[in-house]
């Protein structure tokens, strides 16, 4: 049983380790200072970089996360605290449907509810079609998270004469905490590396923006411009950016689980 | 200082089911008293209607009158600000787990709004004594989570959590039956000092804890209060047969 379950566990990370040891194999030699600095160069040109396409991945995910994690986490308090009825079932069910919808889909609806009307292309618009990713798998975990909480903690606070909204904010999701972040950061990896639903949203620039209602540069999306490039030169550095993503995506994830685990005390 | 408590024509329902029947009873103040019966007699369903946590359960509800002290608990009063001042300690404890020592005690202090660490400094310090705490916590109230301490150390530390908002009622629903003896022994003296500023409503399984605790008792079957009395009576000499056959270990 013990042999089966390390076998399992080793077929669990065998891609992962073989995908991450492949990037560096291809990624690494073209990483380099200027890489990590300079926007592009044009074609023909040697060097040059991705680092407009770094801030840029970085300004539209921040905008997916403060749209989509308060959304997402409001949702699941409703769906464990309030929802347990017919309401809540249907919510539920949009949600898990809005799972599954594919995301150039959801890129769609971003370029219909943002592009269109500021009648260009913008950060702000690729952190919407995101967000709007993030929300359903933030929803869900949280709501399951505060479902463990043991009802007898909520008693215990109620009894202290706190009332039922503070008790959800201040008891029932903090001791959730730790699972819910686990969910927060199960949706924000997801959506880093979406390519699709950024395509007619942020849709890429060559050069720095720091505005969100202007088009931006994204990894993803240089990466996808690279890699169906007919140049050699792009294909290193499509290289190069993956790894970079997959570098910043799991550097984000465990600067939160350290901090998280900072802040948490002893025998909690 | 504790005060009193008046109960009339109590009924209690969960949705369609009626759990109690007419409870009438007096609570003197200062003193403790005991609820005992056998499992599902509705002692535990009767506390919870005193500090409306009943009603926190979907579709319990309950009529008829409760008075503590100078309030009127289902009549112009909040169940909010009814629980200030009616503090529970429950069967299993159940301390926040991901809160220091410190955080549980001041808890319902901070999450209404006190915020001065004087005063909260204080209370905590103050309420740890109470609830005989304080000399094995007081070297790790902020490091250590409620969770990491042992069951009859949570269990007074839930105590200190609802002495920390100064009620004057403190009810406790089986606090003892997840403990050892010697850590109920524990819980059992200072049930002894609380009364001294507190009234106590105790529900127990446990009838010597009853007998050694309470100066009155009262005995539930089926959803009915059939006696209430000075404990000696109840256990000596009591005046239903019913309450004779349970406490002599007839049935229950």
């Amino acid at each position: 049983m013990t042999a089966l379950s390390v076998l399992t566990v080793a077929l669990v990370l065998l891609p992962l380790f073989a995908i991450f040891a492949y990037l560096v194999y291809k990624g690494i030699g073209s990483i380099n200072l200027a890489f990590l600095t300079q926007t592009p160069k044009p074609v023909g040109e040697p060097g040059g970089g991705m680092a407009n396409a770094i801030a840029g991945s970085m300004v539209i995910l921040g905008i997916a996360s403060l749209l989509g994690v308060p959304l997402g986490i409001g949702a699941g308090i409703f769906l464990s605290e309030y929802g347990r009825n017919r309401y809540g079932d249907l919510v539920r069910f949009v949600s898990d449907v809005l799972n599954g919808v594919p995301s150039i889909v959801i890129g769609i609806v971003a370029y219909g509810l943002v592009v269109m009307r500021q009648k260009h292309f913008s950060a702000l618009a690729g952190g919407v079609a995101l967000a709007i990713m993030m929300i359903p798998t933030i929803a869900r975990t949280t709501e399951q998270m505060l479902l463990l909480v043991p009802q007898a903690i909520r008693e215990a606070a109620y009894g202290l004469g706190v009332s039922r909204w503070r008790t959800t904010l201040s008891i029932t999701l903090r001791t959730a905490t730790s699972g819910v972040i686990t969910g927060v950061m199960l949706a924000f990896a997801r959506v880093a590396g979406e390519t699709a639903p950024l395509l007619f949203t942020a849709f890429g620039n060559q050069y720095w923006n720091w505005k969100p209602d202007q088009p931006t540069a994204a990894l993803s999306l240089q990466i996808f411009t690279y890699a169906i490039s007919p140049f050699d030169e792009w294909h290193k550095q499509a290289w190069a950016g993956a790894l970079v993503l997959i570098v910043l995506i799991v550097g984000a994830v465990a600067a939160v689980r350290i901090a998280v685990k900072h802040g948490t005390l002893a025998g909690a | 200082m504790g005060v009193g408590i008046t109960v009339e024509h109590l009924n209690a329902f969960y949705g369609k089911t009626q759990a109690l029947f007419d409870i009438n009873i007096s609570v003197l103040a200062n003193r403790a008293t005991a609820l005992i019966g056998p499992s599902g007699c509705g002692k535990s369903t009767f506390i919870r209607c005193l500090n409306r946590m009943h009603e926190t359960i979907p579709e319990a509800r309950v009529e008829g009158k409760v008075r503590i002290g100078d309030i009127s608990v289902y009549n112009g009063t909040s169940a909010t600000q009814l629980r200030r001042r009616v503090g529970m300690v429950f069967q299993k404890p159940n301390p926040f787990p991901t809160m220091s020592i410190y955080d549980n005690v001041a808890a319902g202090l901070k999450l209404n709004g006190i915020r001065n660490r004087k005063q909260l400094d204080e209370v905590v310090q103050k309420s740890l004594h109470s609830s005989a705490l304080w000399d094995e916590v007081k070297d790790s109230l902020h490091k250590k989570s409620g969770a990491s301490l042992s069951g009859g150390q949570q269990q007074r530390l839930c105590i200190a959590r609802a002495l920390a908002v100064q009620p004057e009622v403190l009810l406790m629903d089986e606090p003892c039956s997840a403990l050892d003896p010697i850590s109920t022994g524990k819980i059992e003296e200072l049930i002894f000092q609380l009364k001294e500023q507190y009234t106590i409503v105790i529900v127990t399984h446990n009838m010597q804890q009853a007998a050694r605790v309470a100066e009155f008792t009262g005995f539930f079957l089926l959803g009915k209060m059939i006696e209430f009395d000075k404990t000696e009576k109840i256990f000596t000499n009591p005046s239903d047969k019913r309450t004779e056959d349970y406490v002599t270990g007839r049935f229950g």
